[in-house]
């Protein structure tokens, strides 16, 4: 997926778009409500995480307008100040979710997702891989003729596999990246959605391969 | 006397409408006792003019009545003239016929005039004579006597009763007149006091009429004397608007400085985790990351708190769709229940349930009983969110499928207390006592209770509108 971040802190913006950027979407940046119409004219975006105080005016007002424009790429408001009026104000005035920062990133991952979902996907959201087809916004798995569902764990797994196929995975990271930090999780949970995955790429023509000692990866059989 | 003082010093009547009466009521007595002593001046000086005609009247026609004859003068007294002077009740009549300075007839001892009266205009004084006072009148005509030309004198007194008696029932009446007048005074005193004052009762009305929360500047037709106060209370209102703009405007300001950096701090944390594999440094990120979570939880939810608090007291209930409200809080919170593969439902959403609330307390009270069972729900686990009306009330059901309640209900919304069986989940211990708080102030209550499936089930209770 394609990002605008607007966002004037330039240290948390690289920060930001590395991360995202780990999650294999393209991100990019403005610190100011004039870069971000530069950007927004010159390429399509899937979504707007965008900021409320910018050094040239109010996020606020800039949805506004861009909404008034009939411009309707979906915005995530990052809110600092996370008091309720601000998330009444800011869904009132056209965006689609909002966020506190700081933020969880699995957090912003799941709220990215609802969106599009919402929004019933942006760009095109399939990826061909071996012999199926993964649908993130849809959330299945298209093997010939057989859509398989997947849960919102089994899904992420697959996406955080499928960004690099081939590489392999610690059972750290990939517990970091699918639970929320706040959740208490113990070392072989991830074993159980590896297991729930394996089955259900059955047949698909790639495999999940665990490399004792080293963590998981995805490879073409 | 010193207590009349106290009564009538106008600075001590703290009712302005009390201090009107007062003020209308003594200046109307000074007016009706001014009015009444001018009556009395006027009447006496109107009876003793009449007095004077008429003895002028009377003493010019005796002494027309004079006639020089041989023996000396003929006086023929007109008995007219007396019964007029007698007319006036009690009266005495005194007279003197004197001719060159000799009193021929009459009272001898009568006072006569300080001068010689020598023409026939009529000379008024008053003296008193045998214990009474007299008015007195002297005309004078020289006449001819046993052929020498002397002057005649006629002195003629009056005593002055019926003159009082006329003056005292002048008084009289004035008297009862002013009395009356003193009487209406003290209703029109009221009825005016009520028209002056009715502009600032206007005001305050107004004024009332204007919400807890409503600082916009106060717009009434005034009388131009009331202008100054409106314009001051104006002042006063937008400084207020401004010190709490201001004050927002630093929380806004102060929250978004350190969430800023704290932003960058998770971010590089967690940018940091996926680039090492040392397993110590990995728990210390992940514990650094885990702080940062916390804190920033725990100032949302201080902030929160103090939010409920502040709205508690200036609690401005409105009507509002509890449903759609529900519906609106569900589906923020949903993509954190769909993170952790839990499957939220609701039921009665779609049934406009009104009560009468604040939307943002109601906000808070509803993320908090969410976010609640979401965090403590089962892995994969339900949450099933529901809205019935019965009973003339509200009842949302949150229910989940957790670890259900170690402690007793009653002791968790204590603030700052958390369960003994939370484990690790994150928690600042205030969301519970928030949702209470909330619910108080709707006059509604708030409860957890064990599910016999396991679990906890959170009750919130409102009145419906």
């Amino acid at each position: 997926m394609r990002f605008l971040l607007v966002e004037d802190s330039e240290d948390l913006a690289r920060a930001v778009a590395s991360r995202l950027a780990m999650e294999g979407h393209g991100v990019d940046h403005a610190a100011t409500l004039e870069d971000a119409r530069h950007f927004l004219e010159s390429a399509p975006y899937d979504l707007i995480l965008l900021d409320i105080s910018l050094p040239d005016g109010d996020g606020r007002d800039f949805l506004v307008r861009e909404r008034a424009a009939r411009r309707d790429t979906p915005v995530i408001m990052m809110t600092a100040s996370a008091s309720v009026s601000d998330r009444v104000s800011t869904l009132d005035q056209g965006a689609d979710d909002y966020i506190t920062k700081p933020f969880d990133f699995a957090e912003l991952q799941a709220r990215c997702r609802a969106v599009l979902r919402r929004r019933d996907g942006a760009a095109d959201s399939r990826r061909h891989f071996a012999g199926f087809i993964f649908d993130a916004l849809a959330a299945t798995l298209t093997i010939g003729n057989e859509t398989r569902e997947l849960r919102a764990r089994e899904l992420r797994l697959l996406e955080i596999l499928l960004s690099r196929p081939g590489q392999a995975y610690s059972k750290a990271h990939l517990i970091d990246r699918l639970f929320s930090f706040d959740e208490e999780v113990s070392d072989n949970a991830i074993e159980v959605y590896v297991g729930r995955l394996r089955r259900k790429l059955e047949g698909s023509g790639a495999r999940l391969e665990t490399l004792r000692g080293v963590g998981y990866r995805l490879i073409p059989e | 006397m010193r207590r009349l003082a106290r009564l009538v010093d106008p600075t001590r009547i703290t009712s302005l409408r009390r201090r009107l009466v007062w003020q209308f009521l003594v200046l109307s007595a000074a007016l009706v006792l001014g009015l009444f002593l001018t009556v009395g001046w006027v009447a006496d000086r109107a009876s003793r003019a009449s007095q004077d005609a008429v003895l002028g009247a009377a003493v010019t026609a005796i002494t027309e009545g004079i006639r020089s004859v041989d023996e000396g003068l003929e006086l023929d007294l007109p008995y007219a003239t007396f019964s007029m002077l007698g007319a006036m009740g009690e009266e005495r009549v005194f007279y003197a016929v004197t001719v060159g300075g000799r009193v021929v007839t009459g009272y001898d001892d009568l006072p006569g005039p300080e001068s010689p009266v020598l023409d026939m205009a009529p000379v008024l004084w008053t003296a008193d004579y045998r214990g009474a006072r007299l008015r007195l009148a002297a005309v004078g005509r020289p006449m001819l006597i046993e052929n020498r030309l002397q002057p005649v004198t006629v002195i003629l007194g009056q005593t002055r009763l019926g003159q009082a008696a006329i003056a005292r029932d002048t008084a009289r009446s004035a008297a009862w007149a002013a009395l009356a007048f003193l009487a209406l005074a003290l209703p029109v005193a009221l009825l005016a006091a009520q028209a002056v004052l009715a502009p600032i009762r206007s005001l305050a009305e107004v004024m009332g009429r204007q919400g807890p929360r409503d600082l916009r500047p106060v717009r009434h037709r005034t009388p131009r004397e009331l202008a100054p106060l409106l314009g001051a209370l104006n002042g006063l209102i937008a400084r207020l608007r401004a010190a709490l703009d201001l004050a927002e405007t630093f929380i806004f300001e102060a929250a978004h400085r350190i969430r800023t950096p704290l932003s960058l701090v998770r971010t590089e944390a967690e940018l940091a985790l996926s680039e090492t594999t040392d397993p110590a440094t990995r728990i210390r990120l992940r514990r650094m990351v885990r702080a940062i979570g916390e804190s920033s939880r725990s100032a949302n939810q201080l902030l929160d708190h103090a939010m409920v608090m502040y709205r508690t007291d200036q609690f401005a209930a409105a009507p509002l769709d509890l449903a759609a409200l529900t519906r609106a809080v569900a589906r923020a919170v949903a993509p954190l229940a769909d993170m952790r593969d839990i499957d939220m439902t609701t039921s009665g959403l779609d049934r406009p349930c009104g009560v009468q609330g604040d939307e943002r307390m109601l906000e808070i009270a509803l993320r908090n009983i969410l976010d609640n069972a979401v965090k403590y729900a089962a892995p994969e686990g339900r949450i099933e969110v529901s809205l019935v009306q019965e009973d003339g009330q509200a009842v949302l059901a949150v229910a989940d499928d957790g670890r259900g309640l170690s402690d007793d209900p009653v002791q968790l919304v204590t603030p700052f207390r958390r369960g003994g069986n939370v484990g690790d989940v994150g928690g600042s211990g205030l969301g519970l006592t928030i949702v209470t708080e909330v619910a108080a102030a709707h006059r509604g209550r708030f409860r957890l209770s064990p599910r016999k499936k396991g679990g906890t089930c959170a009750l919130l209770h409102l009145p419906l509108a």
